[in-house]
């Protein structure tokens, strides 16, 4: 019987692999080792910025600890989603990571580096042939759309991942992929079951998470013609039927519908079972249904503006009786004193937070809730940096007295910064919701293979 | 009436991607998921809490863990120059203080 045999060491690179759970997942005899690199979780500004989020110190932490485990063993490492958003920076970052680990362990390996960035013209290209679709939930695009990001990349399945593989790769390290296509990729080729392998993977992608404890990080993943076993590498920790089924609402849409570039997976009727060592949990019965037509998933981002902030705190009671209508009432003020002043109001955007009242949920709060105080944050976005600036000076005034009620004596409010407003930089958005046609799964991949 | 936080085991909120969120209640056992199942918390009740549309929002009954889950893309892509929470993780906490309403 086929079998492939996964160590997920964590469910995101750089959040800290845990050595000694590590190495029991070693013992267990693996033909891969595993993890993810990246999520579009944290925003924008990763892809607008081909930033990574995570500390060169963990990468190389983690990374360190992989790379000893695959080049003593002499399986494969694959990473997927390098540098959080996948860029091609991203995977020269964590090349240029694993090949110093490397040199200075005097170990050998053949590097993949496979990038999925993509060029806008070759976007435009596809988009004017009508082969990129909105996918639920998608902005309206247009042509012009395709010149507002800095950055764009495809998230690759599992055929990347197996035509580096293919090629002799050791450590395998992928630009922006699905999370899921990082495990799938190897059982699929050692021929499992294709449904087994992208539901296992889809289990695993998380590390611990789906376990009933989340310490310790990774779990192991086995992959045979049927279904997938999956257990956790820490021994206090289990993978029961429960917690391995209700890891699919995590972070999903739809627990019964996964799509994948190549199919989607059908969990509905999926048959989970807790196995007598009482850590293990196995699947069968998920489906897979194969698409009709091969898609990768796009995923850009640019800068939308500029961004100045200030701090402003009240405990007022006026002002806390109704502070919606006082954010009305001196953004009204402030909007009229800056097209007095002879500035074009469609260049910029005022907007309030008020944090210990609804910051967190806009809208209408509960009759009965009274804040003691709150902290407004005042956000100005323009075309430009300066003019952002600019637009909070002219605020500053109002920010300091502008009153609840006009009757009483002129408030001043509370700042704990002096400047009181602030220059943030950037700010982002992310571009696309859409998939795009493609003839073959690596047609915009690219590979390059280094010998260390 | 009790508050859905007193009835389910806990409720869980996360983005999904950067274009849709969604809200995950989970139940102790068969009895306090089939209250709710029956209950106000809808798509309209969800949609008004969050602001969007009941159509948008779609429900799912996962019978096997009892968990009663919603989804709904939203308004503007997370990160976006007015973004309040990113990975919209505090949400769950508007919903967990809901009353819940028994059929």
């Amino acid at each position: 019987m086929n079998t492939c045999k996964i160590l997920m060491a964590i469910g995101g690179l750089g959040a800290g692999v845990d050595e000694q759970c590590f190495a029991l997942g070693m013992q267990m005899g693996p033909d891969l080792i595993a993890a993810d690199a990246g999520s579009t979780d944290s925003g924008p500004a990763y892809l607008a910025n081909a930033m990574c989020k995570t500390s060169r110190q963990m990468l190389k932490h983690d990374l360190a600890i992989m790379v000893k485990g695959s080049r003593e063993a002499n399986i494969p490492v694959m990473i997927g989603s390098c540098g959080t958003c996948g860029s091609d920076a991203g995977v020269e970052e964590v090349a240029d990571i694993v090949t110093e680990i490397l040199r200075e362990n005097g170990w050998h390996a053949k590097i993949a580096k496979v990038y999925s960035e993509v060029q806008r013209d070759l976007l435009k290209e596809k988009y004017a042939q009508g082969k990129i679709h909105a996918l639920e939930g998608a902005p309206e695009i247009s042509e012009a759309t395709f010149d507002e990001f800095t950055h764009a990349v495809v998230l690759m399945g599992a055929e990347p991942f197996i035509e580096a593989y293919k090629e002799g790769a050791d450590i395998i390290l992928c630009g922006r992929a699905t999370d899921t296509a990082i495990v799938a990729a190897l059982p699929i080729l050692k021929g499992c079951n294709v449904a087994a392998a992208w539901h296992g993977a889809k289990t695993a992608e998380c590390g611990s998470q789906c376990c009933d404890n989340e310490a310790g990080m990774g779990v192991f993943l086995e992959v045979d013609e049927e279904g997938f076993n999956i257990r956790p590498l820490n021994p206090e920790a289990k993978c029961t039927p429960y917690t391995v089924a209700a890891h699919l609402v995590y972070e999903n849409v739809d627990p019964y519908v996964l799509t994948e570039p190549s199919g989607r997976i059908l969990t509905k009727d999926s048959v989970y079972t807790q196995l007598p060592d009482g850590v293990t949990t196995r699947v069968t019965g998920t489906r897979f249904e194969p698409a009709e037509q091969y898609t990768n998933k796009l995923e850009a981002a640019g800068i939308v503006g500029y961004q100045n902030i200030s701090l402003v705190a009240a405990a007022d009671p006026d002002l806390l009786a109704d502070p919606e209508t006082w954010i009305k009432g001196i953004t009204a003020y402030g909007m009229k004193n800056l097209k007095k002043s002879g500035m074009n109001t469609d260049d910029f955007k005022i907007h309030f937070k008020a944090y210990g009242y609804n910051g967190l949920l806009p809208g209408k709060v509960p009759e009965e809730f009274h804040p003691r105080e709150i902290l407004m944050l005042m956000t100005v976005t323009a075309k430009t940096q300066a003019l952002a600036k600019q637009v909070a000076k002219s605020m500053q005034p109002l920010l300091l007295h502008f009153p609840a009620n006009w009757n009483e004596q002129l408030p001043s409010f509370a700042f704990p910064f002096s400047p009181a407003d602030c220059d943030r930089g950037p700010c982002y958005e992310f571009k696309f919701h859409h998939v795009i046609d493609v003839d073959d799964p690596l047609e915009l991949i690219r590979f390059a293979y280094t010998e260390v | 009436m009790a508050k859905l936080k007193e009835i389910a085991r806990y409720v869980r909120s996360k983005n999904a991607g950067p274009f849709w969120v969604t809200v995950d209640i989970f139940f102790e056992d068969k009895e306090s998921y089939e209250r709710v199942k029956h209950s106000n918390i809808q798509e309209d009740m969800i949609a008004k809490l969050y602001g969007t549309k009941p159509e948008l929002v779609k429900k799912f009954y996962c019978e096997n863990i009892n968990v009663i889950k919603f989804s709904w893309p939203r308004a503007l892509p997370s990160g976006n120059p007015n973004e309040y929470d990113m990975h919209f993780g505090q949400q769950y906490v508007f919903l967990s203080e809901t009353e819940v309403e028994e059929a």
